[in-house]
């Protein structure tokens, strides 16, 4: 990392010790069943959709005794938000309700979520919490470029930075361009967007001659869509920062569910008030730690929407072993990927993740792709189009063909299938929220 | 001697050559030459303009992967033989022609060829000591 100035030391308004992060473990595991408790006992209380499955079950919330007892309680799944559009899952009176959000819904309905004060205050909380993680602090110059509104991602971060004692600058997204010259001329110390979007900025900044490098940016915090290992790299290497993974869902409470510290060993839960479970995506099974499966959580502390045992579709493990930073939440590994994510071509198992890993082993080559699946006579096809930037582009034919069939050889290596290549113009991938819609399935069944 | 060429990547789809040129006309950018080289789903518009400068900035704003590269104007005697000339001009100075197209001028015999050299120094070199006419900048843009 480059020597930028290190605040860390000289302000200590958040310091993370007096946050609920270091709680000793027997006392976490008694505040997690009462909390579990009183949720379990507020959602069968008010929403009609849970009480129902209880009775299937021949189940009352006086039968969740201890911690193990979760796995006795159903399960919430997203259509069961759709199913309930729009208020169906509340668990408080519209008149308690200071908030909602939506899903941006590429099928049919969105998803709503709703927020009490008290709900937007844990938010604000958790958000705090992963902002001083990742060592940011007051004195900080924190660029909010999630997008604004409906999306949970914009207002989330805003509030918890503000909260922070940070400076925030709420650019949310768009606009590359206004993106940079503020982050340059406010000496912007740190940034809250996806990562495609940053990737986005540097290769931005790079056309209009601006050095990320030489900027005072130092931290990014980075979610809402899953990125590997290899493009932290690439993030790092390029812009010298430090890029954290920030974890959250807004059928949860929306960014802030979980995130890195400085160790980047996992992403920390922040289990005192989201309980962790890993599951077998086929067969619903609690696995133990350290097993990969599914995430599925429950919130403990939400009033407006509880949601027990949400299986967020997200495949990852819950990392055992206390972490070097002193936090005893549970950590989960980076999620690469997520259950519905699994292309399944000429039956080899694709996952989006590895194309972006094959671009990246590329010299030269922004993990900016597409993948269009289509069906001729019964055969799958599978099209990788890479977004051709500036930085990637040369003026001879034969350089740029090279290009193709280095792409080509190096995603036949990772994939073990055959996928065709094509070179297509910058910015013409589809992104919604800064984040880049990887998969467009056209094959008709 | 040396000519700023702009260089776009375009897919190879209808309308994707229209629309960067669109944009130029609207910005009143003259193109003096263009070559379009293609393949089976990109293809590279070259151009040599009234105002590289203005155009490049223009291209890029509009999200474009825009290069510019330095190639070389070199007049000819439009008549059978005068490609042949030129390319004999080179023959042992170890310059090669990465690329190259050609227009005739409206007025008078001569056509200009337009040269992507690997090495635009020594083929300057080369071809002014065979008394080829290397046309400097402005004299394309007239």
């Amino acid at each position: 990392m480059k020597t930028k100035p290190n605040l860390e030391t000289s302000a200590n308004d958040c310091h993370p010790a007096s946050m609920p992060d270091y709680t000793p473990l027997d006392e976490l595991r008694n505040l997690q069943l009462q909390r579990l408790q009183a949720v379990v006992l507020r959602s069968w209380e008010n929403v009609d959709l849970f009480r129902a499955r209880l009775d299937e079950r021949g189940l009352v919330p006086d039968d969740i005794r201890s911690l193990n007892d979760i796995a006795k309680l159903p399960f919430t799944v997203k259509s069961d938000l759709r199913d309930t559009y729009p208020f169906g899952l509340f668990a408080s009176p519209m008149k308690d309700v200071v908030r909602l959000h939506a899903s941006s819904g590429t099928t049919g309905k969105p998803i709503v979520v709703a927020y009490t004060q008290q709900d937007i205050d844990v938010w604000t909380s958790v958000v705090v919490r992963c902002l001083a993680g990742c060592g940011l602090h007051r004195g900080d110059i924190i660029q909010v470029a999630y997008g604004y509104g409906l999306f949970t991602g914009g207002l989330g971060a805003h509030y918890g930075a503000e909260a922070l004692g940070a400076t925030v600058v709420p650019t949310s997204g768009g606009n590359a361009d206004r993106q940079i010259m503020l982050m340059k001329d406010f000496g912007v110390t740190a940034i809250c967007c996806t990562p495609t979007y940053f990737l986005h900025l540097i290769d931005r900044a790079a056309e209009l001659g601006i050095d990320f490098k030489a900027l005072p940016l130092r931290a990014g915090v980075f979610g809402a869509e899953p990125w590997t290992e290899s493009m932290r790299r690439h993030i790092e290497q390029k812009s010298s920062i430090e890029a954290f993974d920030i974890y959250g869902l807004s059928e949860i409470i929306g960014p802030g569910v979980g995130c890195e510290c400085r160790r980047h060993q996992g992403l920390h839960i922040f289990e005192d008030l989201f309980y962790p479970e890993i599951i077998d995506p086929e067969t619903g099974a609690p696995l133990p730690d350290g097993c990969e499966g599914e995430l599925v959580l429950t919130t403990l502390s939400k009033q407006a929407m509880p949601m027990i045992r949400y299986r967020t579709r997200d495949i990852t493990s819950l990392l055992t072993g206390r972490c070097h930073c002193g936090r005893t939440m549970r950590r989960i590994g980076r999620i690469g990927r997520r259950s519905d994510d699994m292309l399944i071509i000429r039956g080899v198992n694709v996952f989006p993740s590895q194309v972006e890993t094959a671009l990246l082993q590329i010299e030269g080559t922004l993990p900016n792709y597409q993948i269009v699946l289509t069906r001729e006579q019964g055969l799958d096809q599978m099209e990788v189009q890479v977004e051709v930037t500036p930085h990637m582009f040369n003026d001879k034919i034969g350089a740029l063909q090279g290009l193709q069939s280095r792409i080509q050889a190096a995603l036949d290596h990772v994939l073990g299938i055959r996928v065709h290549v094509a070179l297509v113009e910058a910015n013409t991938i589809a992104r919604s929220e800064g984040k880049a819609k990887r998969v467009i399935d056209r094959r008709t069944s | 001697m040396k000519i700023q060429q702009l260089s776009l990547f375009v897919e190879n789809k209808p309308g994707h050559v229209a629309a960067p040129v669109e944009l130029l006309a609207r910005e009143r950018v003259d193109i003096r030459a263009l070559y379009l080289a293609d393949t089976q789903n990109f293809g590279i518009v070259r151009m040599i303009v009234s105002d590289a400068q203005k155009a490049a900035a223009l291209l890029v704003a509009n999200g474009y992967a825009v290069k510019a590269t330095e190639v070389l104007a070199v007049e000819v005697p439009d008549h059978p033989g005068g490609l042949a000339a030129v390319l004999r001009a080179l023959d042992g100075s170890g310059v090669n022609i990465e690329y190259m197209y050609a227009f005739p001028c409206m007025l008078g015999s001569q056509a200009i060829l337009i040269f992507r050299f690997d090495n635009p120094d020594a083929a300057i070199q080369q071809l002014q000591a065979k008394g080829i006419n290397v046309l400097a900048g402005d004299e394309l843009l007239k």
